[in-house]
């Protein structure tokens, strides 16, 4: 069997149960959403304030050392139109593998109970993640405009940098999630690295303001030229980061189907060890 | 054998250890990882089972019954063998359904239902009659986490059954209803019978499935014990149970016929499935009725009064014996069962080698038809009863109908009296109100 038949049949089985149970998929994200209105008062816009809080911090501490480097625009609240495109990059990333992380340990009850396409799990989350970060764009939106940057035509490309910046989040998380139903240090590791994999990337500083000699490690970094590519279409109105991007599009091909062969082998065993 | 709705083959389940976890992980890409333990909760078990048919299953705590339930439902998968199911598996494991304790019951009705692969239009149709059968009030559209078990099980109960499946599991989940509630269950169960849906039912309730089901499969660890007609089976059970490994275990008693036989004794009503058990310290060495002349008898006309007597040979040592009997019917189901804790008898002290003679006098109530009797010897320990000696379905006796009997259907004849009146309207209630 060829490698690409592998994939399909993979991908196939799995994804055909999660076809029959769409409707299901699609209303449990609604749920989800209305759920956290339910029983706080601002609901769901704490997934909002939060992101844009850490940004008015940052940028009130930081805005004075890094503001005057940065090129190519003319708005004195530069910094804080650059750490919100960052922040957006990096909320998506972060959200979907933190999520996937505890998926099947927090479901575990339900997985233990009832027999459905456990694919739907993930694809819920994914849907939850997308519809926060939809969110936390369109406020982004409006802080923009009222700092007085509208971004050009190259926000365009915006659903497609999330379509990737979540697909490497979901591939990523998925193999970790299942790996944490085993061996649970998994879920406490990942935090640590998630928070120095955030200073490892120019979302609140740029690479311009680090010495030369550091810059070529970023290469390293698979988070680096998407950052870089919402930076650029959202404050610098430029194209993305085709060439590093690529490189990324190739990593994403690799984890997604390896995530679902990981998926598919482990749920034999996964409510054997919830 | 047919195909049948459900067909379960040489199925097996072995939880696995590895000695890092990472082997595990390595294992599911090919590399040869033997697992360092494997431990088997459930093997080699088959069996198959036909539209409209209940199983009960039974067994100690341990033995697999739950694992079987969830292999069978698809919660988890077997390690060996296979499960092969036509239609659609409905399944109550362990008390619930996962149900979400933010959600209120509504939203956890609608949530499982859609776990179940239903859609919206289905779920609208039957959401009001889900709710009508929980019963639960105002609580329905309340946060799950403020309700109680039995409240739980009810919405879980209601969301599972709000669709007929081709096969029902119910794990033990009724033991939590209220009685009114639990008899609205077994209306639906028996409903969805009659219509194909085979039942698998899990209680520790033995009166209850011998009731319910009609063929039972009793597990021992993780192997399949024995499987046939429920009474059959729950009685092995029971033996296993409560019989020590003791001298009267497996030994098939003869029925010894009275002395004294009578024109109401028919030679051949005999029990021809007497078991017997005991951990060997007293012999039931003989059983029989009497009736209200000290005849012995075996065909009884309804209405008389009669004794269950039976001797008991001591050969151990016995601490304040308790003697005990029970009356039940063909089916199983208990009609009647006292024992010594319960009658005025007096103190006796058991010395070996001693015999005694019961009797436990009756007063007949019992609608004509066949009936069986138990009897035993048994300590009553902290840990449980333990059985000296115990006979199940030691003797067959009929009440046959004396022409007098008030009973129209049923096991007992509660002697009706029937007042019937003409009522003036109004005015007949207004009188009777004031005398």
């Amino acid at each position: 069997m060829g490698f690409s038949r592998l994939i399909q049949h993979l991908m196939g089985t799995t994804l055909f149960g999660a076809w029959r149970y769409k409707q299901f998929i699609v209303s449990s994200i609604r749920n989800e959403f209305l759920a956290r209105f339910a029983r706080s008062k601002v609901g769901g816009l704490w997934m909002v304030i939060h992101p844009l809080s850490q940004v008015l911090i940052f940028a009130l501490i930081l805005s004075e050392v890094i503001s005057a480097r940065l090129p190519d625009i003319e708005n004195k609240h530069a910094y804080a139109l650059y750490l919100m495109a960052g922040m957006l990059a990096w909320m998506s990333f972060s959200e979907i593998v933190t999520r996937c992380l505890t998926l099947f340990i927090d479901n575990g009850n339900l997985m233990k109970k009832m027999a459905f396409p456990r694919i739907c799990l993930p694809l819920i989350a994914s849907g939850a993640v997308l519809v926060n970060n939809t969110l936390l764009f369109a406020a982004i939106l409006v802080v923009f405009v009222a700092l007085g940057h509208v971004p050009s035509i190259m926000a365009l490309w915006l659903p497609l940098l999330i379509m990737l910046v979540m697909s490497l989040g979901l591939g990523v998380g998925l193999i970790l999630g299942v790996i944490n139903v085993f061996i649970r240090d998994i879920g406490q590791v990942v935090p640590v690295i998630l928070q120095a994999l955030f200073w490892l990337t120019p979302i609140v500083y740029t690479v311009r303001t680090l010495p030369e000699t550091y810059r070529d490690w970023f290469v390293l970094n698979p988070l680096y030229p998407l950052v870089t590519s919402f930076q650029n279409v959202l404050v610098f109105g430029q194209p993305p980061e085709w060439g590093g991007l690529m490189g990324l599009v190739l990593a994403v091909a690799v984890t997604l189907p390896l995530a679902l062969f990981i998926f598919r082998k482990a749920s034999a065993e996964m409510v054997d060890s919830l | 054998m047919s195909a049948g709705l459900l067909r379960v083959e040489n199925l097996g389940k072995a939880y696995r250890c590895y000695g890092s976890e990472w082997q595990r992980v390595f294992s599911w890409f090919g590399l040869p990882v033997k697992p360092q333990e494997e431990h088997w909760v459930l093997r080699h078990v088959s069996f198959a089972v036909q539209p409209g048919e209940a199983i009960g299953i039974v067994g100690q705590n341990g033995a697999g019954k739950s694992t079987l339930l969830k292999l069978i439902t698809g919660t988890q998968r077997p390690t060996a063998g296979s499960v092969h199911i036509t239609g659609r598996v409905s399944a109550i494991l362990e008390l619930g359904m996962g149900f979400n304790a933010e959600f209120t019951g509504r939203q956890n009705a609608q949530f499982s239902a859609g776990l179940m692969g239903f859609n919206h239009a289905d779920i609208d149709r039957v959401i009001s009659e889900i709710e009508a059968f929980a019963d639960i009030g105002e609580y329905f559209d309340q946060p799950v986490r403020t309700y109680s078990s039995g409240m739980q099980m009810r919405v879980a109960f209601a969301t599972a059954t709000a669709f007929r499946p081709e096969i029902l599991i119910v794990d033990e989940a009724l033991a939590v209803g209220d009685a009114a509630f639990q008899r609205k269950c077994f209306q639906r169960i028996e409903s969805f019978l009659i219509d194909g849906t085979s039942l698998l039912y899990v209680s520790h309730d033995i009166e209850g499935i011998k009731k319910l089901c009609s063929r039972a499969v009793f597990l021992k660890h993780g192997r399949l014990e024995s499987i046939g007609a429920a009474k059959e089976v729950c009685d092995s059970y029971e033996k296993h149970l409560f019989g020590g490994g003791g001298a009267h275990d497996q030994q098939k008693v003869h029925h010894s016929p009275a002395p004294k036989a009578h024109g109401f004794f028919d030679p051949g009503l005999v029990a021809e499935c007497e078991l017997s058990y005991g951990d060997g310290r007293a012999a039931i060495e003989r059983v029989w009725l009497e009736n209200a002349d000290g005849l012995v008898v075996n065909v009884l006309s309804s209405l008389e009064p009669f004794s269950v007597n039976y001797c008991v040979r001591f050969s151990g040592p016995a601490v304040s014996p308790i003697f005990a009997t029970m009356i039940k019917t063909r089916e199983g189901i208990a009609i009647y069962g006292t024992d010594t804790t319960r009658v005025e008898s007096y103190p006796i002290e058991i010395h070996p080698g001693m015999v005694l003679q019961v009797r436990f006098v009756l007063k007949s109530v019992l609608a004509p038809g066949t009936y069986y009797l138990n009897c035993g010897v048994r300590e009553d320990r902290h840990d449980g009863p333990v059985f000296l000696h115990r006979k199940v379905d030691t003797l067959i006796f009929r009440v046959t109908a004396a022409g007098r009997e008030t009973v129209g259907a049923g096991l007992v004849d509660m002697k009706a009296v029937a007042q019937i009146w003409p009522v003036a309207e109004e005015v007949q209630i207004a009188s009777k109100a004031c005398a």
